[in-house]
């Protein structure tokens, strides 16, 4: 095909080769200099001598983590909401999807659902409506105001019900003639044959759950029900709010207050998990696109 | 079956919503929604008379507006990049790198962000470097903004972008092969196939895009401002949570969040359509 490399075109190719590992390293020199700044000792990441590269390496930061109640306790609450929300949605994902994949003549008043579910994709009641719900229904301080509200995902639902529908009748024929109710069908036939999609509405609804923060500050009082990531957000907007002072001298003498590798030691492990996962993420989120795009 | 979601749908979604009424009245949270008094349009009298609101208001238009056009742009020019390259493997790379911010969340990225331009941090470090003094990125409302419609860029590009590009992969190839027997260079191949060959998904995400308008990025804004940049940062949303949440004055607070709700759903009504008449694009 190509037949004839012109100077020009070989000239651009090295240009956008060039550029391209420019953005690349934007990507990635952001975290590099995150984990070196952790893997550094303090004195040298106070100094702000740290760029992409340990400086006076040591481990203290993660040995000193490693002793720090509040990480490993809002670790667990992590891990729990992680569980539990990951088996509500998707249990609730499944339930919802499975009558409204149902044609027209099976499911006379499909459409009203549909409406139902739908509506609540385009207007909401806002934060503060939302938030005297929760008080109300008694959820406030409990894990259960992470996981109950946003309980069942439409976007999911219907990336889930697009799939039962690719699924050939004749296997839900051949069921029912068995003598399957619909409870088996879902369970012993649907199900079974959606393991991708289900990977990835899962894998999605995992790392949902694992980054959401700002439910924890809004719904949770006590400190030490934080998830992970709620942690970590107060530690750097309580930097932020310290952020009044008006001379350099003043704001240097703030950003050095708190301990910037354990900061960042901390940070860079709420980041991890996703980064372990992320190969498995880019690869099911195309296809979660795909499946997504098929119409009815 | 579809019991457990309706009836969480009903509590979680449709109750607050009910719940809307409260912009309507002297909200007392012990009275609840049915019994604090109502008082007509005060709430939104009250709000819009507030010295900030203006200034909140535009804030949101600029940023969400400045972020829209972005995320046409950059993740455009990113794919019609990407698409020339021949190395199968230097794309993919590229394309996992660009990618990746997307799936952090905005504690972390937050987190990164204030770091990179802390007043000792590498890009003051640069900036020294070039003999001009440091600069206080974080609590300078110009530089602030920059900062934040630029790191909401960097965290969503990717997104865009291999849609983009899925779209560039999927023009027929005898195109290009039918163009260059006619003499055409690459650059005439890009403006003629190229460009109108990805143009229905181009106006999809752009018509899809202004339904946002008003949203600018609550947590992004949340977790990285501070009170010295309110002025250039503060958004509905922000401005909402410190009004309902810190000052308990949630009648107000529900009063601009339903004038938001209200006007992005006439947006995103708007854009759905025209959507659907240009490209016959649904989502259900």
């Amino acid at each position: 095909m190509r037949s004839r490399v012109s100077l020009s075109r070989k000239l651009f190719n090295v240009s956008n080769a060039l550029f391209l590992t420019g953005v690349t390293l934007l990507g990635i020199v952001p975290f590099l200099h995150l984990l070196s700044i952790s893997l550094s000792s303090n004195t040298a990441a106070m100094a702000g001598e740290v760029k992409l590269w340990p400086v006076g390496f040591s481990w203290d930061a993660y040995i000193y983590l490693g002793e720090k109640v509040e990480f490993f306790r809002s670790l667990r609450v992590s891990l729990e909401r992680v569980v539990l929300g990951t088996i509500v949605n998707m249990l609730l994902v499944f339930l919802t999807a499975y009558p409204l994949a149902k044609s027209n003549e099976q499911f006379g008043s499909r459409t009203v659902y549909v409406w139902f579910f739908a509506v609540t994709m385009f207007f909401g009641g806002g934060l503060i409506p939302t938030y005297i719900v929760v008080v109300k229904t008694g959820l406030i301080d409990s894990i259960w105001a992470l996981i109950l509200p946003g309980a069942l995902s439409v976007w999911n639902v219907i990336l889930m019900l697009n799939f039962f529908r690719s699924i050939p009748k004749e296997l839900e024929e051949a069921a029912t003639i068995d003598g399957a109710g619909h409870w088996t069908i879902l369970w012993k036939v649907f199900l079974p044959v959606s393991l991708p999609s289900i990977a990835t509405i899962g894998l999605f609804t995992i790392v949902g759950h694992w980054n959401a923060w700002f439910d924890g500050i809004l719904y949770l009082n006590s400190p030490d029900k934080y998830p992970l990531q709620t942690y970590l957000s107060t530690l750097i907007m309580s930097m932020n709010s310290m952020m009044t002072a008006v001379s350099v001298e003043q704001l240097k003498v703030l950003e050095n207050l708190s301990e910037k590798t354990l900061r960042t030691a901390q940070i860079f492990m709420g980041a991890l998990p996703i980064m372990l996962v992320y190969p498995f993420l880019q690869k099911y989120f195309v296809r979660g696109m795909t499946v997504g795009s098929v119409k009815e | 079956m579809l019991l457990p979601g309706v009836v969480f749908t009903l509590i979680y979604a449709y109750g607050p919503m009910a719940g809307l009424v409260m912009a309507f009245q002297e909200f007392e949270p012990l009275s609840g929604f049915f019994k604090s008094d109502f008082i007509g349009l005060d709430n939104f009298k009250y709000v819009f008379q507030l010295p900030d609101f203006n200034q909140v208001l535009w804030n949101t238009v600029l940023i969400a507006v400045c972020k829209m056009v972005l995320f046409l742009l950059v993740p455009l020019i990113l794919a019609l990049l990407l698409n020339e390259v021949t190395k199968s493997w230097f794309s993919r790379f590229v394309q996992s790198a660009i990618f990746l911010p997307f799936f952090l969340s905005w504690t972390v990225l937050g987190g990164i962000v204030i770091e990179l331009f802390s007043l000792n941090g590498p890009v003051n470090a640069l900036v020294s470097s070039f003999g001009l003094e440091p600069i206080m990125f974080m609590l300078d409302n110009s530089w602030f903004r920059t900062i934040i419609i630029g790191s909401d860029v960097w965290k969503g590009m990717g997104y865009n972008m291999i849609i983009m590009l899925a779209a560039i992969t999927g023009i027929n190839a005898t195109l290009y092969e039918a163009a260059e027997v006619d003499g055409a260079g690459k650059w005439k191949q890009m403006i003629h196939i190229t460009l109108p060959g990805i143009a229905p998904i181009v106006i999809v995400l752009s018509v899809l895009g202004l339904g946002g308008v008003l949203n600018a990025g609550f947590e992004q804004i949340l977790i990285m401002y501070n009170p010295t940049v309110y002025e250039g940062s503060d958004i509905i949303d922000t401005f909402v949570y410190r009004l309902g949440i810190f000052s308990q004055q949630f009648g107000p607070a529900a009063a601009v969040g339903l004038f938001k709700s209200v006007i992005s759903l006439a947006l995103v009504s708007a854009t759905y359509y025209a959507a659907y008449k240009y490209n016959n694009y649904r989502i259900f």
